[in-house]
């Protein structure tokens, strides 16, 4: 069992402060949904957690299993079992996906011997062209291939805990729902624990949010269970604002 | 001796260089050692004394050139078609002396020949060389040539390619470049039948206090020409690196095409690389375009690979092997491809800071 704890996270910006105060709990095999609308700082919180540069943190804390993950460089957070699924997937020219993948393996003292074969099976599982990990990270690929990527990296690296940034924007019904139920296979096989960060409820279908909370300006204002998210199609987020 | 005199950092085309440290004096003339790996088909088009149109020279080191010229000439007849790459390695193991190889490649009517020069020097061998290359596509003729700099880190080097194509002919000119303490190439190319091609690729990776300098022309003196250049460098340590390039598109040169982009990572806060980019046309109705770009390695890349567990030093040896692997993908199939991105590996792993 493993518990990411997320406790009072303030972040600043560029020297503005995005992110109050974020207190969340999310242990293995739960589906936490954080949502609200733009501008709410459902990206901070995403980039925050990993560590990228330029999202400072000015307040909390966050720990996995008690281990301090803002004391860790972003590689770490990851080897310890913190897995991001990005909005927008960088494009690295001429780093093979499949290259990248090894080398992530390769940290964590993972033979990568048996890579192909377990690439080839989750590819098959999420509709993913296994000829795309030969070609270089996300360069032309499409918003479907890009999130299929990002879900089979996931599939393959099996962190602890995913955070999901926006896994619905840019791609199909199709693939979302293949990415969506992939993920939702995972905290049923694996255990996986799910933070998922989004303004429509649309993936709920396949990925079963336990708990939903309503993000804005910065802070969590609401959490409740998935009824709020129905209430949400409804109402919209007019009330919180 | 030559008449002319070291030119100085004051004239543009070499401005940035190193130049005000060399002393001639302190060299006395030798001579290197030259190797030809070719099929014994292709072994009937190398000499090294046939009659060699003189050469203009542009300053003291061309004009050396001419008058203790080295030379290998590679002759390729009409419609002949050399399969197998000959590969010229030229080796300097003596310090303190300069040597002057000239290779001359005339490529006749739809032939079609590939050429890879390498230079190697030992570490610690003070010597500097000064090669000429000139590249002469007839009609249709294919030319691809390779220049591969394996030079030890005393080593100078300033080099010259001048390549001239006719009606459609396609030349492809690479240089890889990652040895030598300071080491140049002024690489021209002139189109001057219609319908002319070329290509100019390069890679260039300077450590420790190395710096690589390079001077580009793409000279348009026909219709309907087209050529297209891609550098790509990267500089480490407190090494520096000078891209500067020239389209010219004459007022003849109507429909001409020309491209050019330069990108430089600079991998330690110490390290300098500049990029100088100029356009210069005469005519309308052409497509042209430059790009050049100056930093280091992309944060949002090395994030994106940091996020999955990689480690930041293999990171960004990820992104750098890759930033280059477009050039590499590029270089023609021969064996030593293989070493030369080991080579850049290996160069990365290397202390740094």
């Amino acid at each position: 069992m493993t518990t990411l704890e997320i406790k009072n996270l303030a972040v600043a910006v560029g020297g503005s402060q995005i992110l109050s105060d974020v207190s969340l709990t999310i242990k293995s095999g739960e589906v936490h949904a954080v949502m609200g609308p733009n501008g709410a700082g459902k990206s901070t919180l995403s980039a925050a957690l990993m560590g990228k540069p330029g999202y400072v943190v000015t307040g909390g804390s966050v720990t996995l299993d008690g281990v301090d993950m803002l004391a860790l460089p972003t590689w770490q957070r990851a080897t310890a079992g913190l897995h991001l699924i990005m909005q927008y997937p960088t494009e690295i020219p001429g780093v093979m996906l499949q290259d990248a993948m090894s080398a992530a393996l390769d940290t964590r003292n993972q033979d990568s011997n048996h890579l192909k074969k377990i690439i080839e099976t989750e590819a098959k599982r999420i509709g993913f062209d296994p000829e795309l990990v030969m070609r270089s990270v996300n360069v032309d690929f499409s918003g479907g291939e890009k999130k299929r990527s990002e879900t089979l990296q996931l599939a393959v690296l099996q962190p602890k805990i995913a955070i999901l940034d926006e896994l619905d924007s840019g791609l199909d019904i199709d693939a979302l729902r293949d990415c969506a139920q992939r993920v939702e296979d995972a905290t049923l096989e694996t255990n996986l624990g799910v933070l998922v960060i989004t303004h429509y409820s649309r993936l709920f279908e396949q990925l079963k949010p336990d708990f939903v909370h309503i993000l804005t300006n910065g802070r969590i204002v609401k959490s409740a269970g998935p009824e709020l998210a129905d209430e949400l199609e409804v109402t919209g987020y007019a009330a919180y604002l | 001796m030559s008449t002319l005199a070291l030119p100085t950092v004051d004239e543009e085309i070499w401005r940035y260089s190193r130049i005000g440290e060399l002393n001639l004096d302190q060299f006395e003339l030798g001579k290197v050692s030259t190797k030809i790996d070719a099929s014994s088909q292709a072994k009937q088009c190398v000499s090294s004394a046939t009659n060699v149109a003189p050469r203009n020279a542009t300053d003291i080191f061309e004009d050396l050139n001419v008058r203790n010229a080295q030379l290998t000439a590679i002759s390729v007849a009409k419609n002949q078609v050399i399969a197998d790459p000959i590969i010229i390695t030229h080796s300097l193991d003596k310090s303190g002396v300069v040597v002057y190889p000239r290779l001359v490649i005339d490529a006749h009517e739809n032939s079609e020949v590939t050429i890879v020069e390498r230079f190697i020097s030992g570490n610690g061998v003070s010597s500097l060389i000064v090669p000429v290359v000139d590249v002469r596509a007839a009609q249709s003729a294919r030319v691809t040539y390779v220049a591969i700099n394996e030079l030890g880190n005393a080593t100078w080097q300033i080099g010259y390619q001048q390549a001239v194509g006719q009606r459609d002919s396609m030349m492809k000119l690479f240089t890889v470049a990652l040895g030598g303490d300071y080491a140049r190439v002024r690489a021209e190319v002139r189109l001057e039948g219609q319908g002319a091609n070329s290509q100019q690729v390069a890679l260039y990776f300077a450590d420790s206090t190395q710096m690589h300098d390079f001077r580009t022309l793409q000279d348009h003196a026909a219709p309907r020409t087209h050529s297209s250049l891609l550098f790509k460098g990267a500089v480490k340590d407190t090494a520096k690196s000078v891209y500067t390039g020239l389209i010219r598109i004459r007022e003849n040169a109507t429909k001409s095409e020309a491209f050019q982009t330069n990108r430089n990572l600079t991998l330690s806060h110490g390290a300098w690389a500049e990029s100088v980019p100029n356009l210069e046309i005469e005519t309308n109705d052409v497509k042209c375009s430059h790009a050049s770009t100056v930093g280091p390695v992309d944060d949002d890349q090395r994030f994106y690979l940091e996020s999955r567990g990689i480690m930041p030093d293999i990171a960004e040896r990820l992104v750098v092997l890759g930033f280059f692997g477009e050039v590499l993908d590029r270089l023609p199939a021969v064996p030593f491809i293989a070493d030369l991105r080991e080579r850049v590996s290996t160069k990365l792993l290397g202390d740094s800071n």
